[in-house]
């Protein structure tokens, strides 16, 4: 498509590859001034590389990238796009815990400097703080370490928006309100919107459907690495919206999955824990073959509710009964589970080398490579060599590495920390029966997902909200309304 | 033939080959220019030196592979410490020859304890806590070695000095120290701990280990290392003096570093601490056999380190 | 006003000062007669070599990096200032603006190969040893009389070492705390990343800061000749672990970016206060250097004390 006079970015089968994996497979991208792009797509659709590219911190291996009118694929970068007026929030903190408010404005700007500059830098962020979160509660020195996230994500939003020498036509927000409260993240949207309408452009990553079809003008969903459906938002509602994105395992699918529901009580309790902030003295209970989940808004204490089982089966911890062996499947692999240096097969054998120990101290490495054998097959790992590094891995691969570990320990719980991010329907269709499997041998799961429909295959699930329990619902008793309601403060 | 070709791609690959091939450079370049002399009594002297670097290089080698910001910088302090406490509780006597060794490691044991209860408790940095703790315990080694002049015991010295064929015992015994250690490592629970938490803390932390006690121990075994180096120091060089533990602050972690360990932890090797130990050791010797002054002397050892640390490059950001 | 001057970050702030008060308070106590300007000069007369050595390992470690290597450093400027800078002073000047783009060098090195500045340090640290050692094989050399007047400047009522710390702390504190390029060189620390991605050279900056360490070492040099008068190759080694000592006890943190030039000459002050206050309690010189390393860890001690305090809080 030919660029027109407004159109401020035009992407042109842009494609990016990391080593053998491509992240974006030829899209085709184009924004206009004073308009607001929707940008959907599950975990690893390309969304993020894309943006990088466009923002300047990643270089794209071919495409044509058409930034007001000009082709600037040669030789673009941050400093190329902050000159065309183009800004990136993205997700993880760009701000300098050690520096002052004002201080990290300055940074943004090279052209803040000379006598007076804390000052006149000071009053910028605080003048674009005051117009985008009124009642925001940020002084001009106060340490960005300091500050609450909530905070730091205003103040880096706010920064984004700021404006000295040069034009601003494009702001990237990649998931904006992970960080904020309903208050505000109500008013960043509505701040969004007045920019649009006086001409600047947004496009807007946000996993919370309902906020893209509310503020944005045109949706665009990834998948894959491509571009696979391109709608004015009006033209979707939140069930085709959904259903467009695909990889989402449906509801009518889970239940032919599941067998029978069962009783609470008939088994023996193995968890019994009060959350550190709980004031109204709800418990939180797993039952011996149990699969109890864990529902809420991201990062609302369910990682906490994890953490807490997870140190009271070793130590003594206030108000935690924990009456059996765990182990823990990691979400963020990067940060809580994958050994960068290890084989598949040492990585999936590290939670079990206790029971590997054959004479006095010595690994009985063939009890470790049949570990290895036995659960690549279990779980349908797909590598030539369990030797191998297990970065060789695939994303999704290397998750049921993780669970491999897990479930192939002694452990008799399993705290699942949102395992499936990122992976494809199979490969979840094939754990969850997997899980309800172990689950009928009395194995116990406490599962924490964002995934709603992953609920239903819980038999009891716990509600959190700002690190308590709000609700506690049973199978028969779940919808998705019930759980959304629960979510949000107000109605706590 | 496609064998030897596999077998040589095999070892070249291994991280600790540069180091003995180094060793084997600087040797070569010793003997041409001496025209053949002394190669044996060279590798003698060398096996000799080394050795003691070898045992204090293993605990640091432990205690690197923890993790970045893991080392430890108490030593030398520990050396001359356990040195003299142990030379003077033996009295040049070989009856207490046993008790002095116990008595070197309960300095070990002590020393490690304290480091990681400044690391643990006070939630010092490694890097201050060993520091701070070296201070003290010179300060302990100097009160308490006044005036030592007590030769060590000579069951002890001649366990130090004694060769075989050329060979050291020292040497032998410090090889088959090694060879435990190296099991230990890669075929230990303990071994296998110390390098998932180098790799990732967290996560080592998640699949069960119990991190804090294995950094214990580790920090308690280079500490015990370092005494056992002590004992043997003192042994071979007719007595305990307070500076005697000086060149093994850098010595131990420039072996470590030049025989493959990764400084970013979760990656070590042992036969490499051998190696860099003999290189250094020979490289010096060779500086000193062209009539190096000791100023060219120090300043190619500081370039060689500079120089392999450059080529094995950092960790590489993971984006 | 109570509740900010218990309030965790306060302590934190005021505990490089509070401790030095607290030291001097106690010597003062013990020895009543060392509150002459003529006391404070001779026991705070190595202060200013080791306050610069200090700031130097700050710019180091303000930017992640650590420097093994500031004592052998300090110990080759001053061989070169009593030796070349006497006797040839324009081959004395360049030498030493050598020295200096030398570890503007290594820093470039560090950043280019994202080398852990500990080896790398200790290596050079062989590296400036032998290059003292060649330029002065034994002790020996004079001290430029120029350097030797401004060590022994006096002034009216101020004991030179306590007027030469405030001017050295006031000046780092306007370039690094207050300066806008200061901003950045510090956030580089912080969030490198970050820096990298809002448009500055992340090694550009590495360099700048490796220089500045450079610089001091040189100001620590000259400094410390100006008062020994001669030289030799081994006469700063313990300057590192002061400096390293002198950065942490001033409220630095190894990462983050969090320093402070005014804690750090505080720092300074205090460790090279310690030596004299145990001569007075008359306590053998065996255990000076175990008090040091006691004091590191007694402020360490109250500094963890404080941060629990803030994190029940």
């Amino acid at each position: 498509m030919p660029t027109t006079q407004s159109q401020i970015v035009n992407f042109q089968s842009v494609a990016k590859s990391f080593g053998a994996v491509s992240a974006l497979a030829g899209v085709d991208l184009h924004v206009d001034a004073g308009e607001c792009l929707g940008l959907v797509g599950h975990n690893g659709a390309g969304k993020s590389t894309l943006m990088n590219v466009l923002a300047g911190t990643l270089s794209p291996d071919t495409g044509v990238m058409s930034i007001h009118g000009q082709d600037l694929a040669e030789h673009y970068n941050v400093t190329v796009a902050h000159d065309q007026g183009i800004r990136c929030v993205f997700q993880e903190q760009s701000l300098c815990p050690n520096l002052t408010v004002a201080e990290n404005a300055r940074i943004f700007h090279a052209s803040l400097k000379g006598f007076g500059w804390k000052k006149r830098a000071g009053k910028m962020i605080i003048d674009k703080l005051d117009e985008i979160f009124p009642d925001h509660g940020i002084q001009d020195n106060d340490v960005v370490g300091d500050l609450t996230i909530g905070r730091r994500q205003m103040v880096e939003i706010s920064r984004a928006f700021t404006v000295t020498d040069k034009a601003l036509d494009l702001v990237i927000l990649d998931e904006p309100t992970s960080s904020l409260d309903v208050v505000t993240a109500t008013q960043l949207l509505t701040y969004v919107r007045k920019a649009v309408g006086e001409g600047q452009s947004c496009i807007l990553i946000s996993h919370l459907l309902g906020e893209i079809l509310d503020y944005s003008d045109r949706i665009l969903i990834m998948k894959d690495g491509a571009v696979i459906a391109e709608k004015l938002a009006a033209d979707f509602t939140r069930d085709s919206l959904v259903t467009a994105m695909g990889n989402v395992v449906e509801e009518k699918e889970i239940e032919a999955h599941v067998q029978f529901e069962k009783v609470r009580g008939e088994t023996p309790q193995v968890v019994c824990a009060l959350p550190r902030t709980q004031t109204n003295g709800t418990e939180f209970i797993a039952h011996k073959g149990e699969i109890v989940g864990l529902a809420g808004l991201a990062s609302n204490g369910q990682t906490a509710m994890l953490l807490q089982v997870f140190e009271g089966a070793t130590k003594r911890v206030p108000n935690t009964k924990v009456e059996a062996p765990v182990a823990f499947v990691a979400g963020d692999r990067q940060s809580d589970g994958v050994f960068h240096l290890w084989s598949i097969g040492q990585n999936i054998g590290v939670r079990s080398l206790k029971n590997m120990i054959k004479g006095w101290w010595l690994i009985d490495v063939a009890q470790e490579v049949f570990m290895a054998d036995d659960w690549k097959n279990k779980i349908k790992i797909k590598t030539p060599d369990m030797n191998d590094n297990i970065l060789s891995l695939s994303g999704g691969n290397q998750q049921k590495a993780l669970f491999g570990r897990a479930l192939g320990s002694d452990a008799e719980i399993i705290l699942m920390d949102d395992p499936m991010r990122g992976v494809d329907v199979g490969t979840k269709l094939e754990v969850y029966d997997l899980i309800r499997a172990e689950a009928e041998e009395g194995r116990t799961f406490l599962w924490y997902t964002t995934e709603m429909d992953e609920l239903f295959n819980c038999d009891h699930i716990y509600v959190f909200c700002e690190g308590k329990i709000v609700s506690e619902l049973s199978r028969s008793e779940l919808t998705e309304e019930k759980v959304l309601q629960c979510s949000f403060k107000e109605n706590a | 033939m496609s064998i030897m070709i596999a077998s040589t791609k095999n070892l070249i690959q291994k991280p600790w080959i540069w180091s003995y091939l180094g060793m084997i450079v600087v040797w070569l370049a010793t003997i041409t220019f001496t025209k053949g002399l002394g190669g044996g009594a060279m590798i003698t002297a060398a096996l000799s030196f080394a050795a003691f670097t070898v045992i204090v290089g293993i605990g640091q080698m432990f205690v690197i592979s923890l993790g970045p910001g893991n080392v430890d910088l108490s030593i030398p302090a520990n050396i001359a410490l356990s040195g003299a406490v142990a030379t003077k509780i033996m009295d040049s006597s070989n009856d207490m020859l046993l008790v002095g060794f116990l008595v070197a490691m309960g300095c070990g044991l002590a020393v490690g304890i304290f480091n990681y209860a400044l690391i643990r408790i006070l939630k010092i940095p490694p890097i201050i806590a060993t520091l701070s703790a070296s201070f003290l315990i010179l300060s302990t080694a100097i009160a308490y070695g006044r005036g030592l002049k007590i030769k060590p015991p000579t069951m002890l010295a001649e366990f130090a000095t004694w060769q075989i064929y050329g060979i050291p015992i020292l040497a032998v015994f410090v090889v088959g120290l090694a060879i435990v250690m190296s099991v230990v490592l890669h075929h230990t629970f303990y071994g296998r701990s110390v390098l998932a938490i180098g790799q990732n803390m967290r996560a080592a932390w998640l699949a069960g280990i119990n991190v804090e006690r294995i950094r214990l121990s580790t920090y308690v075994l280079s500490a015990m290392l370092a005494s056992l180096c002590g004992l043997l120091l003192s042994g071979f060089s007719g007595g305990a003096s307070l500076n005697m533990g000086e060149e093994y602050l850098l010595g131990s972690i420039a072996v470590v570093v030049i025989g493959g360990t990764s400084v970013a932890g979760g990656k070590a090797n042992v036969p490499g601490i051998w190696g860099a130990a003999l290189f250094m050791f020979l490289l010096v010797t060779m500086l000193n056999t062209f009539g190096a002054s000791a100023g060219i002397r120090l300043i190619m050892t500081g370039l060689i380190i500079v120089a392999v640390i450059t080529l094995a490059g950092g960790e590489k950001q993971l984006d | 006003m109570l509740n900010y001057l218990t309030s965790p970050k306060f302590l934190r702030s005021a505990l490089p000062a509070a401790s030095l008060l607290l030291l001097l308070a106690a010597i003062f106590y013990i020895q009543p007669r060392a509150m002459s300007h003529f006391g404070m000069n001779l026991m705070l007369q190595y202060a200013v070599p080791i306050a610069l050595a200090t700031i130097a390992q700050m710019f180091i470690i303000t930017v992640n990096d650590l420097d093994l290597s500031i004592g052998p450093f300090v110990g080759l400027t001053a061989c070169i200032g009593a030796t070349l800078l006497v006797t040839d002073p324009i081959l004395g000047v360049l030498a030493l603006i050598a020295c200096i783009a030398a570890y503007a060098a290594l820093g470039a090195l560090i950043y280019w190969r994202n080398l852990p500045s500990i080896v790398v340090t200790l290596g050079m640290s062989f590296v400036w040893l032998g290059v003292a050692v060649l330029v002065l094989p034994t002790p020996g050399g004079t001290a430029p009389d120029w350097v030797k007047a401004i060590m022994s400047f006096k002034i009216p009522g101020i004991p030179f070492p306590i007027f030469a710390a405030a001017v050295i702390a006031l000046v780092v504190h306007f370039a690094l705390m207050r300066s806008s390029y200061g901003a950045v060189l510090r956030g580089a620390g912080g969030n490198p990343k970050a820096i990298g991605r809002a448009g500055w050279s992340l090694l550009k900056i590495k360099m700048v800061m490796f220089a500045a360490a450079g610089f001091f070492g040189v100001l620590a040099g000259l400094s410390l000749i100006g008062l020994t008068s001669a030289a030799d190759a081994h006469i700063a080694d313990r300057y590192t672990l002061y400096a390293i000592a002198g950065v942490i006890l001033g409220g630095g943190e190894f990462v983050g970016g969090r320093v402070s030039p005014t804690g750090a000459v505080l720092g300074a002050l205090t460790l090279t206060l310690t030596g004299s206050f145990l001569i007075f309690l008359k306590i053998s010189p065996d255990w000076q250097i175990g008090a040091q390393g006691g004091v590191l860890i007694i402020v360490l001690a109250l500094r963890a004390l404080i941060n629990r305090r803030e994190a029940s809080a």
